[in-house]
């Protein structure tokens, strides 16, 4: 099979991977509302008292917003990763899977449409958001080589979790099964450095959200876009990020290659 | 000059999962341009033989061959056949016509012909009103037909349906027989696999009769049938006495006594009607109604398969138990 005709089924299935983005339902809901629902919630109901006791940023409300803004875009990346993770598992339980294996087709095809297709369904996720949070008040005040680092981190996150998420769509034995593996990815954040300063939390839960993945993604994100301490965490969450990019990868592929 | 190589060739085909023997060494041809029925009852293999034929399992022994290459290079399979599965492989999120885009975009088309190969398609399954309505809102017969249209966007020379009619109504049954009739016009090989005896007698050259991962019986309908004890009438009487009589007269004759009828052995012939009807007549016995039961597929399919007609699943508009042709007098 060559190279070509590989890119070429390849750009097929990712034009298929973007459609199913667009008119798949529970990529509204999941993939946009909820985090836009998180985002007022955490800001309109728990800004107001929390962000006092935010990592040193006493200010209230809109301290708090410039807190989570940033962490509001990676979870948005976790609820991209549900709506992946369900598309994946779709294809593989239902007839289609078995049309593509019978045929002359590059045999990789369909899971690198599924990449793809993932990363940019997520990033136009997480670039709403972003909008979002500015039109809620975010002023992110990064230099121009900070904005680069940001985005490039948010992709690299991106990645990682959409080849995790797709090995997690390609094992389930049911799209609802494929949602439910990815739940621990949607709360994990919510025991990290994303909403409250981990120095708040009791020792056992603290150690726990210092070591977990999202605390350095986060902290290099915020300290990227807001200010803040970023030392060690940037190539920690990088590796993190690669880390689960290579599992998810290797995993796939083997989950894409073998018969059910 | 070389003879061209049958379109299916399989031999001493088997296969297991653990101990679970699935196939136990299935042999058989198809020529080229004819169309093959594998009948069987669920659980007898049909499905595992499709799969390995169309190189998505391997066979743990024995060779399969399509037009020559071995099932095993799937390299060289892949581009001579084509696939329609038992559950409808339709992108329910697509639209009939991006389906077929999407089938003519994979196989490299160009956009130019793959639009009009959709529209072509779409026309021929009747299909064009629903071309631009997504998959999700089809009904299982347009399903069935869409899947089928997708299968030949390719040109393949060898098709494989598995169960194409499984769960459609006695309507979109018979429209779906008639595409197939007409693929082959083309030359195509059609290779399917059926639980219904109808669709097999309908559309086969040749039947497989398959079960438990054997080759019980194979053949055209009418050899199948012909395996078969011959016609029988079948007497019905209003009283008890009357049956006896007759049953005294006629020694050969089955007794259902619960029916209170009689099932006599016949060649069918009109005259030895008339003599058997004479007889009872004769002897003052009286007939409450007569029917001729010629032997048919299900007959057949029973006693090769040796199970009670209720433990399989067969929907009523194709089959009830024997109802077989029964020519009322």
């Amino acid at each position: 099979m060559s190279a070509s005709i590989a890119v070429r089924n390849s750009g097929t299935m990712l034009h298929r991977s973007l459609r199913h983005g667009v008119r798949f339902p529970m990529m509204l809901v999941t993939g946009l509302v909820t985090p836009v629902i998180l985002l007022l919630m955490f800001v309109y109901i728990f800004g107001g008292a929390l962000g006092s006791g935010a990592d040193g940023m006493p200010g209230g409300r809109s301290a708090y917003l410039d807190y989570i803004a940033p962490s509001m875009f990676l979870t948005t990346v976790c609820y991209g990763g549900g709506t992946t993770a369900v598309t994946v598992s779709v294809d593989m339980t239902q007839g289609i899977i078995n049309r593509f294996r019978t045929m002359p087709i590059s045999q990789s095809a369909l899971m690198a449409g599924h990449i793809l297709g993932g990363v940019l369904r997520t990033l136009a996720a997480v670039g709403l958001i972003m909008a979002a949070a500015v039109g809620l008040g975010f002023r992110p005040h990064a230099s121009g080589v900070q904005w680069v680092a940001a985005a490039g981190l948010l992709v690299l996150v991106t990645v990682g979790l959409t080849c995790l998420t797709i090995a997690f769509g390609a094992a389930a034995k049911s799209p609802g099964g494929a949602n439910t593996a990815v739940l621990p990815l949607q709360i994990l954040p919510l025991i990290s450095s994303a909403f409250v300063a981990t120095r708040t939390m009791p020792t056992p839960v603290r150690l726990f959200a210092e070591y977990q993945p999202f605390t350095p993604i986060i902290n290099t994100l915020r300290g990227l876009l807001v200010g803040g301490p970023i030392g060690q965490d940037a190539w920690i969450a990088a590796v993190w990020c690669v880390g689960a990019a290579l599992i998810g990868f290797t995993w796939s592929r083997r989950s894409f290659s073998q018969r059910r | 000059m070389a003879v061209s190589p049958p379109a299916i060739e399989v031999s001493g085909l088997r296969k297991a999962y653990g101990d679970k023997t699935v196939l136990d060494g299935i042999d058989l041809s198809v020529p080229q341009g004819s169309i093959y029925a594998l009948l069987g009852p669920n659980g007898a293999g049909k499905t595992t033989v499709v799969n390995i034929l169309t190189t998505l399992l391997p066979a743990d022994s024995g060779t399969a061959r399509i037009l020559g290459d071995d099932v095993r290079r799937a390299e060289r399979i892949r581009p001579l056949i084509s696939v329609t599965g038992q559950f409808a492989a339709v992108d329910n999120l697509l639209t009939g016509e991006e389906n077929l885009i999407m089938m003519a975009n994979l196989y490299r088309l160009g956009r130019g012909r793959a639009k009009a190969l959709a529209a072509e398609l779409l026309e021929k399954f009747d299909l064009t009103a629903a071309g631009k309505a997504r998959g999700v809102t089809y009904s299982g017969g347009m399903r069935r037909r869409l899947d089928l249209a997708m299968t030949l966007v390719a040109e393949p020379r060898v098709i494989f349906l598995d169960e194409p009619t499984t769960g459609l109504d006695p309507r979109s049954r018979h429209a779906m027989w008639e595409i197939v009739r007409d693929l082959t016009g083309r030359g195509v090989t059609i290779f399917l696999t059926t639980q219904y005896l109808e669709e097999a007698d309908q559309l086969a050259d040749r039947i497989g009769v398959l079960d438990h991962g054997v080759l019980v019986a194979e053949g055209s309908a009418d050899e199948l049938k012909r395996r078969m004890p011959g016609a029988s009438v079948r007497l019905e009487f209003s009283a008890a006495e009357q049956l006896a009589a007759a049953a005294g007269l006629l020694a050969e004759a089955e007794r259902d006594p619960k029916a209170l009828a009689l099932r006599v052995p016949t060649d069918g012939a009109l005259r030895s009607l008339r003599v058997l009807l004479d007889r009872l007549d004769d002897a003052g016995v009286e007939v409450a109604k007569v029917s001729v039961l010629s032997a048919d597929l299900d007959d057949v399919f029973l006693a090769l398969t040796e199970r009670p007609p209720d433990s399989m699943e067969r929907p009523a508009a194709v089959a009830g138990r024997p109802t077989a042709r029964k020519e009322m007098l």
